[in-house]
């Protein structure tokens, strides 16, 4: 594949997660933040989001487990990922979030373990498509740690990190 | 200008613009610290109303507050008119996901300058620090 194939692409792919509606323009001021004294930061805030999520979904969880359900305690809960989704532009789990909280303040547990099965795979969604981006965007990343660690755990990293470097040595950058 | 209008900076500090977010959630904390960092305002991120209402106590000053209004142990509104209560005269603008117009303006009422929705953009920050200079 050549240089402006996999530019198109990486563009291409982009563009579709924000017209199927799994990223919002919140995700655009996230990238926009991003500069060469800070470029890590949307990487860096994206997994941030992940860790955080999958801590406040395993609670929630358990909380749908309980004999006596604290729904207070699980709307503070979805308020959470609400707020965190809607910040990085999640805009799919962040409109599930609305709903799940409709659902707390209703005590609907029913309707609680339903939103909470549609949350965890939109998440699981929005995470394996953002790993995906990410993965060509780390290569130089990965590839200036390469040179500090011996080694490199995945073959296919290292694949990506050389597609990455040939695009950036042929002179041409990573699309924004 | 500002030093006069906010009160007194302690002595030795530059005329650089500061902000105090206050917010529970660690990724608004990151992203509100990085708009403002972007902007070149030097700023401390804290988590909660009372954690704000503290770090005044202890003696600091700030241009700008970011003020969540959901949060634990004290909430957005009860910080607000407890630093009013204080006599803190910085520009408070109100930062949260609440669009009823009846829990606006209970906000408001606390004592904020302004109020943006969240998330909160490049566009609505330097709309609330033209509050600021104007």
């Amino acid at each position: 594949m050549d240089l402006v194939q996999l530019q198109r692409q990486l563009v291409d792919y982009r563009t579709s997660l924000y017209h199927e509606g799994f990223l919002d323009e919140q995700f655009t001021q996230l990238q926009s933040l991003q500069d060469e004294n800070n470029p890590d930061f949307v990487v860096e805030v994206v997994s941030l989001f992940f860790k955080d999520s999958e801590r406040l979904l395993n609670e929630l969880s358990k909380a749908l487990e309980q004999q006596i359900i604290d729904f207070k305690r699980m709307d503070a809960q979805v308020h959470q990922l609400k707020g965190s989704s809607s910040s990085i532009g999640a805009h799919r789990v962040q409109k599930l979030c609305i709903v799940f909280r409709n659902y707390c303040e209703a005590q609907n547990v029913e309707g609680c373990l339903k939103c909470l099965q549609q949350v965890k795979h939109e998440y699981g969604s929005i995470k394996t498509k953002l790993e995906s981006m990410f993965q060509v965007n780390l290569g130089p990343i990965l590839y200036q740690c390469s040179k500090l660690v011996s080694g490199i755990d995945s073959p296919f990293c290292f694949f990506e990190c050389q597609l990455e470097q040939q695009i950036l040595n042929a002179g041409g950058s990573i699309p924004v | 200008m500002a030093q006069s209008k906010h009160g007194g900076r302690k002595l030795g500090q530059s005329n650089k613009m500061t902000a105090l977010v206050v917010d529970d959630n660690m990724i608004n904390r990151t992203i509100h610290h990085r708009l403002l960092d972007n902007l070149g305002i030097e700023n401390e991120v804290v988590s909660n109303g009372k954690e704000a209402v503290d770090i005044h106590y202890s003696g600091k000053m700030f241009d700008l507050i970011l003020m969540d209004m959901d949060m634990p142990i004290m909430n957005g509104i009860e910080a607000t008119k407890k630093l009013r209560e204080m006599g803190i005269r910085s520009v408070i603008a109100g930062v949260s996901s609440r669009a009823m117009e009846e829990e606006i303006r209970e906000f408001m009422e606390a004592g904020l300058d302004d109020y943006q929705e969240k998330p909160l953009t490049m566009s609505k920050l330097v709309s609330i620090i033209h509050k600021i200079n104007g």
